[in-house]
């Protein structure tokens, strides 16, 4: 390719991202450490904050691992099976890109709150986070896996069964690999848009400090409470948080893809 | 094979019973709600110049950053892929960067720079107006249009395009009519998710607006504001039409996605 | 795809140039829900908290409909009274502010956008007030009366949580002020707020209004808020009553014309149209005690004085109280949320 044309096409994408992702980030973090290291650091690990980036840290963990599977299942299902009505499914895994936070956080509140049609009254509890962390992550690792199972190279499957390798083996030693990478990157993102979910936990998440306050809830109280340096710092630990786990993600797929050659 | 049938209808069982109760059901809930005690109250609702107003703002901001992020979505996207450097997997991570910030956090960031004492002092009003409101659509829907192309363009490949510089073709040529083409169904799925996405942002909008009534008043805020104002099934009626242009912008995806991965 | 492109990028330029016309102007829609705030020669910014938005809504109008408001367009902003006052620190443009407790003007004050001579008027720079009452379901069931029948056994209480909402101060103000004799025995104050906080107060909204909202939808046995919210909340519709205990705390709502108005004339005749008789009454129409002494007794069946009513001034202002109690690491409140595992600051 054209080296200058792509050097203009790299500034013009540099100069758009600095402008509107990387200012913004720049002034979060510079406003972080307004107060100094000590700061920052008793800003983080007071008990409140902490707790909360552990509740944020480990719920966003689990839904990431239990999209890892369902979203492979769903992924598999959506790609391999026939059944009625499977366009329609298929359409229905990007609603949770399409429906406002805010409209999931009433709807999770009307379903699982005190009038819950379906007897369920889970709100003010874990279950709630996760169930709203759950629904606003469904789409990526089911995207994220799709294509790679569309394009799967049957043969192999074909081969090892009739090598007499049961359903299990098959899917575990010829399917499975293919898909790692695929299903780390969406869980990946997963992870990384469970941190910050916002609007539709608040309503239902019941927001009791070091039982279920999340980091995101943390923050805004921070800025309620006039200590925008304290909101500013935790923001910042999700954000390096979610930055690593973005990049390792990122690098174990490079390394991967380099040793499948 | 009644063992693979038996898993593979198993399987279907488990998955659709997950997505019923995840996503269904929720769904489901809120259009009954809202259309509970019939069409006439839901349409009033969505009619009163506060909706109507909000309804078009919504509308006026997705029409400013989708065309926005499209055209530099495929511009980074063209980098990330077809360009030269080093640290692309940083570019990579930074494009994602919006997924994980939560909306407090954004619009804190943009209050920095923009408000007043901020980095960042402009001739016109940013912050508590629509540019502000703009910026803050703009930098949570940032991700979809590079996500969808990269791949598409990785898959699509550069033969056709050093083809057509052989022959003579001018980068602009090259660009328009042999990559531009290759990928557009990935550019269109990722507008349709950017401007979903633009039309339901709630929380960063919400603190960069200034809630100034008829004014800086989206769809999304203004659901907040019926909400606390103990009008629920106005509430449940703005939500429902921004579930109804969810559901547009599903259906067209659903229309583009066999396209996408077809090209 | 050229022509989809060429399409896209002509709606953009469309767009563009339409937000550059309409967002500045109010010609969008008519603006407000109820009020029309309508076109003017002079256009007035008002920042306002959430809950007087249905007196603004009447407020407006009416003012218009005056010589001095007579040509005067309004553009009107409500929301939580902290994020509002945050908001105008931020730059959002206002003429007049208002707010539900007095830091929140403060804040501006030091910020050098309200005079510090806001409150060297007769009213006080008030302009409504109200106390701290407790709602509870419809027939009162549970038999609430006193601050003492929120720590029977069983009885779920909700109060929003002070460190994110400022207007929830004045619940716990209320209830140690009520318990501790007004200030003077901070030892059963303090002793009572452990016990309703730690045994009784199972979640803590972010705000009065979405704890009001918790509880309508059918959440907790007894809300702390304001009189004016249950007020508010019956003229809407919603099933509860309401019971002022005997010692409860005097709520008062500031009001100010900001320094650097460039409509200072007509703001302030907007504030002395609120605290006009007409306007006094629009608020006790709507639960909130006038600050008008006479518009005041004209409604008295309406809000009863309690016998131990107090205010912030009694337990030391508000400067004394949120370095107290509201500390985030050596307050006592944040103390007792802590040995709940409730939301403190720091």
């Amino acid at each position: 390719m054209v080296d200058g044309a792509s050097a203009l096409g790299l500034g013009v994408a540099t100069l758009w991202l600095s402008v509107i992702v990387l200012i913004p980030l720049a002034a979060l973090v510079a406003r972080s450490f307004d107060g100094g290291l000590d700061t920052f650091w008793s800003a983080v690990t007071s008990r409140q904050a902490f707790s909360a980036l552990k509740l944020t840290l480990w719920t966003s963990l689990v839904v990431a691992a239990v999209n890892a599977v369902a979203g492979t299942l769903t992924a598999w299902v959506l790609v391999r099976d026939q059944f009625r009505g499977k366009a329609f499914i298929n359409a229905l895994i990007d609603l949770p890109f399409a429906l406002p936070t805010i409209v999931v956080g009433v709807v999770l509140l009307a379903l699982y709150g005190p009038t819950s049609p379906v007897g369920i009254h889970a709100v003010a509890t874990t279950w709630a986070i996760l169930l709203a962390l759950l629904f606003v992550t469904l789409p990526f690792v089911v995207r994220s896996v799709q294509p790679v199972v569309h394009e799967l190279d049957r043969e192999m499957e074909e081969a090892a069964a009739s090598l007499g390798a049961g359903s299990l083996t098959i899917a575990r030693r010829v399917i499975l690999p293919n898909l790692v990478p695929a299903i780390l990157s969406g869980a990946a993102m997963s992870f990384a848009r469970a941190v910050g979910e916002f609007g539709s936990v608040i309503l239902v998440a019941g927001n009791i400090p070091f039982h279920t306050q999340l980091a995101s809830v943390y923050i805004f109280g921070q800025v309620e409470s006039d200590d925008p340096i304290g909101a500013a710092a935790v923001a910042v630990v999700l954000l390096v948080l979610s930055l690593v786990v973005l990049l390792a993600i990122a690098a174990l797929g490079r390394w991967g893809a380099r040793h499948e050659r | 094979m009644s063992v693979e049938r038996r898993v593979r209808v198993g399987l279907r069982t488990v998955v659709l019973a997950y997505l019923g109760i995840l996503l269904l059901v929720p769904v489901g809930l809120v259009f009954y709600r809202t259309f509970e005690h019939g069409l006439v109250p839901v349409w009033q609702s969505i009619t009163t110049p506060a909706a109507v107003h909000a309804f078009w703002l919504t509308i006026e901001i997705a029409l400013i950053a989708v065309p926005l992020n499209t055209i530099f979505g495929v511009i980074t996207a063209l980098a990330l892929v077809r360009g030269r450097f080093r640290g692309k997997t940083v570019v990579d991570a930074v494009v994602s960067l919006p997924f994980a910030l939560s909306p407090v956090v954004i619009g804190l960031a943009l209050l920095l720079v923009f408000g007043r004492g901020g980095w960042l002092s402009l001739p016109f009003q940013v912050i508590f107006a629509v540019p502000g409101m703009v910026l803050a659509t703009v930098f949570v829907s940032l991700p979809f249009v590079v996500r969808e192309v990269v791949p598409v363009l990785r898959e699509v490949g550069d033969e056709q395009e050093q083809a057509a510089a052989t022959l003579g073709a001018s980068r602009w040529q090259v660009f328009w009519r042999i990559t531009l083409p290759a990928i557009r169904w990935g550019v269109a799925y990722g507008v349709v998710l950017t401007t979903a996405r633009a039309i339901g942002e709630f929380g960063a909008v919400s603190v960069v607006s200034g809630r100034i009534a008829g004014q800086t008043q989206t769809l999304t805020l203004l659901v907040e504001q019926r909400f606390q104002n103990f009008d629920l099934a106005g509430a449940y009626a703005a939500s429902a039409l921004l579930g109804v242009i969810a559901i547009a912008t599903l259906l067209a995806m659903t229309l583009l996605k066999p396209r996408k991965d077809e090209a | 795809m050229r022509t989809r492109t060429l399409i896209a990028a002509v709606l953009a330029l469309a767009a563009l140039v339409t937000a550059g016309c309409g967002g500045a102007s109010d010609t969008h829609g008519g603006g407000a829900t109820a009020a029309s705030s309508g076109e003017g020669s002079t256009k007035l910014s008002l920042v306002a908290y959430s809950t007087p938005q249905v007196v603004y809504d009447q407020l407006i109008p009416g003012f218009r409909e005056t010589a001095e408001g007579k040509g005067v367009s309004f553009s009107e902003s409500f929301g939580a009274s902290g994020d509002q006052s945050r908001a105008v620190e931020a730059g959002l443009a206002a003429d007049v502010v208002t707010f539900s407790l007095e830091p929140d003007m403060a804040r501006l004050v030091k910020a050098g956008l309200v005079a510090p001579t806001w409150a060297d008027n007769a009213n006080k720079g008030l302009v409504s007030k109200s106390v701290v009452a407790l709602i509870v379901r419809k027939g009162n069931p549970k038999n609430i009366h006193t601050w003492d029948d929120l720590l029977k056994p069983g009885v779920s209480v909700l109060t929003p949580n002070p460190f994110t909402s400022g207007a929830a101060k004045w619940n716990i103000l209320a209830a140690y002020g009520a318990k501790s004799g007004g200030g003077g025995n901070p030892q059963a104050g303090l002793a009572y707020l452990r016990e309703l906080i730690t045994k009784h107060v199972k979640v803590q909204d972010k705000s009065g209004r979405e704890a009001l909202q918790n509880f309508a939808s059918g959440n907790g046995d007894v809300l702390i808020s304001y009189e004016n919210e249950a007020i508010t909340a019956q003229k809407k519709g919603q099933a509860v009553d309401y019971v002022i205990p005997d010692h409860t705390i005097l709520i008062e709502n500031p009001i100010a014309v900001v320094a650097k108005s460039t409509h200072v004339n007509q703001a302030e005749a907007f504030v002395k149209y609120a605290l006009s008789p007409a306007g006094q009454q629009k608020f006790a129409d709507w639960g909130y005690r006038p600050v008008d002494q006479a518009v005041f007794e004209k409604n008295a069946a309406r809000f009863p004085t309690p016998s131990g009513l107090f205010t912030i001034r009694d337990l030391g202002g508000w400067s004394k109280v949120n370095d107290t109690f509201f500390d985030p690491g050596k307050g006592s409140v944040a103390k007792i949320e802590e040995e709940a595992g409730v939301s403190t600051a720091k």
